[in-house]
């Protein structure tokens, strides 16, 4: 064995021993990505499973009825008062005990024997506008079903043109199956970027990164020392999370494993490029934490995770091509749901590629520069 | 007299120390500054729900004169850009490839079906982002509709349905998600500025073994806390009112309620995120354990949970019940309830009251922990 392949075990074991000796730091760095990928796997979905609304039905009719009985029929819509006054409705839509008030006038049955459009009014809590459009177009479904059949028992004709939708690699757009492998990328660069700024920045202010240099050991020996024990971590911390995605949330995994560790390989080693980065900037472990966290933020957000990419302006678009979680998110969930392989997915290996190779290899300059 | 004049030069001395530090730390006024403006671009220009334009693929079976016009519908659709293509494995190659969002399929027998008066034809999205699925599912009702008002077919019954949904969104007419983002966007901001950093603010002291320097001075850890908590608040608040002016001037966001309590909910929000981030730092010890266990408790429940982007209540029960453990629940519930509904009684009082005892219990439980004592 070469002696300087003996020098990085060396430092690779040293690296593992700081990190997992102490029970509190193992905790800290195992625990989190578990929990989070469990909490927000059942919090971070924009489908609404209960809609609690109010009614204020002024027909009394056999056909407004019939509309509530669907409404409540739906298992989403709960209704948490029949209300007498239009005055009413103010209070329960301010105090957030209801999103939905729905208004039906007295006239609302003779008009739909005469075959006049008859309206239902909506008022729903705008508060969190994203919330309200997603409830008032669960409403749209139940009404629209509620006319189907009103045609269909009272002999009016159908519309001209069923529309059929279908969807392909989540049949039943549940959003988990979006967000969790979207989590594989998000919690490990979080936690790896962060890991590998802090362990060099703790090494200088405690002083032992001095210690270091005055070992045999070469600035490029150094860092990848530091850069192998963090993303075997990380490594670590995507396959719990892929493991709980499969057996706990059981959203089935079509691609294949090699692809998939391939491309998390390369994204690893953008993160702890990055962190490598952060780290030969920041003074103190607080700068390295901080500027860490300011790097990530906008990575985050900006990856798709929560808003679609191609909704943001051009401009962010184009910054955005340098975020290595953008690839992973989308070369994760290609992969895990569409079985997507290598040609395929190479608008995602070239750019991680890249961004892996220049940031290392920057990090090493800035090391080296530092050093001398 | 004299004795409280000592305690007031002592706090002062330590504050005007803080107060250095953080302004002579280039990480500390990046945090306390470029982050509110950063976070107030990204959630102003660079998140948006709406999806502005779907790219589909068109298969068209049929090929005859009613289905090219249908064609014709979402080609001058804002809302579509489409792409014919001659078979559903195109399309298929197409979606999987990314150079669509979706396929439309007109079926053979169009035609002939519509003149029966049973028309069908197929979209299909790709699940993969179910969200923006959905969106096109319903973008894609509007040519539909379109069309059929302009070819009636045989027997055809006007457009709308017997039943007509007439809605209204209160609080938000306009249907803005700047609404709900500058009020989330202000808890964001001081958790950040309230928890994180302050989480490695005692911790450094102990880890430099600072701390071990001011015990031998006459500072009570009373004392030694307020210094602490005094420029912090300072730096919170400038960040607070960087989000104030932003949705005032730059998304136009009104402010229904009163100032002074959005102020007063602010403050009192500040303080809870404070002594989160001081007690996480007074218990650990470790720059690096408070920072990750702050990341933890605090960013990631304000982001996640405290219904900012998700809606609580579709969270299933022992999920919500988490969410009453979280201070940025009530923050969330008071700002966006302030700034959007108005000064509602039954939904402020409860929410502050809740988060000053919070606050109060967290800065309490930090003054018992901080002894002068070695470990």
């Amino acid at each position: 064995m070469s002696p300087s392949l003996l020098r990085i075990l060396a430092l690779v074991r040293k690296e593992f021993l700081a990190v997992l000796k102490d029970p509190r730091s193992r905790f800290i760095i195992f625990l989190p990505p578990i929990l989070q990928c469990l909490i927000f796997g059942y919090a971070a979905s924009f489908d609404l499973n209960s809609v609690a609304y109010v009614v204020l039905d002024q027909d009394h009719s056999t056909a407004s009825a019939d509309l509530l009985s669907r409404l409540d029929g739906s298992g989403i819509f709960k209704r948490q008062a029949d209300l007498a006054r239009v005055g009413d409705i103010a209070a329960w839509i301010d105090s957030s005990r209801a999103i939905l008030a729905i208004r039906i006038d007295q006239d609302f049955e003779r008009r739909l024997l005469v075959g006049e459009a008859a309206g239902v009014q909506v008022i729903a809590d705008g508060r969190n506008s994203n919330t309200a459009g997603t409830a008032l177009g669960y409403f749209g479904i139940v009404v629209d079903d509620f006319n189907t059949s009103w045609r269909a028992t009272h002999n009016q004709a159908a519309p001209p043109i069923r529309i059929v939708s279908r969807s392909w690699y989540n049949p039943n757009l549940d959003s988990r199956w979006n967000m969790i492998p979207s989590l594989v990328g998000t919690l490990t660069m979080m936690g790896t970027l962060m890991l590998t700024a802090l362990s060099v920045a703790r090494e200088r202010e405690q002083g032992t990164f001095d210690q270091l240099l005055v070992t045999p050991f070469r600035p490029s020996e150094i860092m990848v020392g530091k850069a192998v024990p963090n993303m075997i971590i990380g490594l670590t911390q995507a396959t719990t999370i892929l493991l709980i995605a499969q057996f706990w949330f059981k959203i089935p995994f079509v691609g294949s494993f090699v692809v998939l560790y391939a491309g998390l390989g390369l994204f690893l080693m953008a993160a702890v490029g990055l962190g490598l980065f952060v780290s030969s900037i920041a003074k103190t472990m607080q700068q390295a934490m901080l500027y860490a966290f300011l790097l990530v933020m906008p990575f985050a957000l900006l990856s798709g995770l929560t808003t679609p990419i191609s909704s943001m302006p051009e401009f962010l678009q184009s910054v955005m091509v340098i975020n290595p979680l953008r690839y992973a998110l989308d070369l994760t969930k290609r992969v895990y749901l569409e079985d997507a392989g290598f040609a395929q997915l190479i608008s995602d290996f070239l750019p991680l590629t890249i961004i892996g190779l220049v940031t290392l290899s920057g990090a090493a300059w800035l090391f080296s520069r530092r050093l001398t | 007299m004299n004795g409280w004049a000592a305690k007031l030069r002592r706090i002062r001395a330590l504050t005007v120390k803080e107060t250095r530090q953080i302004l002579r730390d280039p990480s500390s006024i990046a945090i306390g500054v470029v982050f509110p403006l950063m976070m107030i671009l990204l959630f102003g220009y660079g998140l948006s729900l709406d999806v502005t334009r779907v790219s589909v693929a068109v298969i068209d079976e049929d090929a005859s004169s009613d289905s090219s016009s249908l064609i014709g519908a979402f080609q001058l659709s804002p809302y579509f850009r489409v792409t014919l293509v001659h078979s559903m494995a195109e399309a298929n190659a197409l979606v999987r490839s990314r150079k669509v969002d979706g396929a439309l399929l007109i079926p053979s027998d169009f035609t002939r079906r519509w003149h029966l008066g049973e028309g069908e034809i197929q979209v299909l999205v790709d699940g993969t982002d179910p969200n923006q699925a959905r969106i096109m599912q319903g973008y894609a009702q509007g040519p539909i509709a379109q069309w059929g008002a302009t070819h009636a077919g045989p027997g055809a019954s006007p457009a709308a349905g017997p039943v007509v949904i007439v809605d209204r969104l209160w609080f938000n007419e306009s249907n803005d998600s700047h609404y709900f983002l500058v009020p989330g966007l202000i808890v964001l901001v001081m958790t950040i500025i309230g928890a994180f950093l302050t989480a490695m603010v005692i911790a450094r002291e102990w880890e430099r073994g600072t701390l071990e320097a001011l015990f031998v001075t006459p500072m009570r850890a009373g004392e030694f806390l307020l210094s602490k908590l005094i420029p912090y608040f300072g730096l919170g608040m400038i960040g607070f009112l960087l989000c104030l002016a932003a949705g005032e001037f730059l998304f136009h966001v009104p402010l229904r309620g009163s100032l002074l309590l959005l102020f007063l909910a602010s403050m009192v929000y500040l303080l809870v995120a404070l002594g989160v981030g001081l007690l996480v730092s007074t218990l650990v010890k470790s720059q690096f354990l408070a920072s990750q266990l702050a990341m933890t408790l605090t960013f990631l429940p304000a982001m996640m949970l405290s219904g900012f982007l998700y809606d609580l209540r579709s969270m299933p029960v022992f999920i919500q019940g988490i969410t009453y453990a979280l201070p940025a629940r009530y923050a969330v519930t008071l700002m966006q309830t302030i700034y959007l509904a108005g000064d509602v009684p039954g939904v402020i009082w409860p929410n502050l009251a809740i988060l000053a005892a919070m606050g109060a219990a967290l800065l309490a439980w930090t003054r018992i922990a901080t002894r002068k004592r070695l470990s």
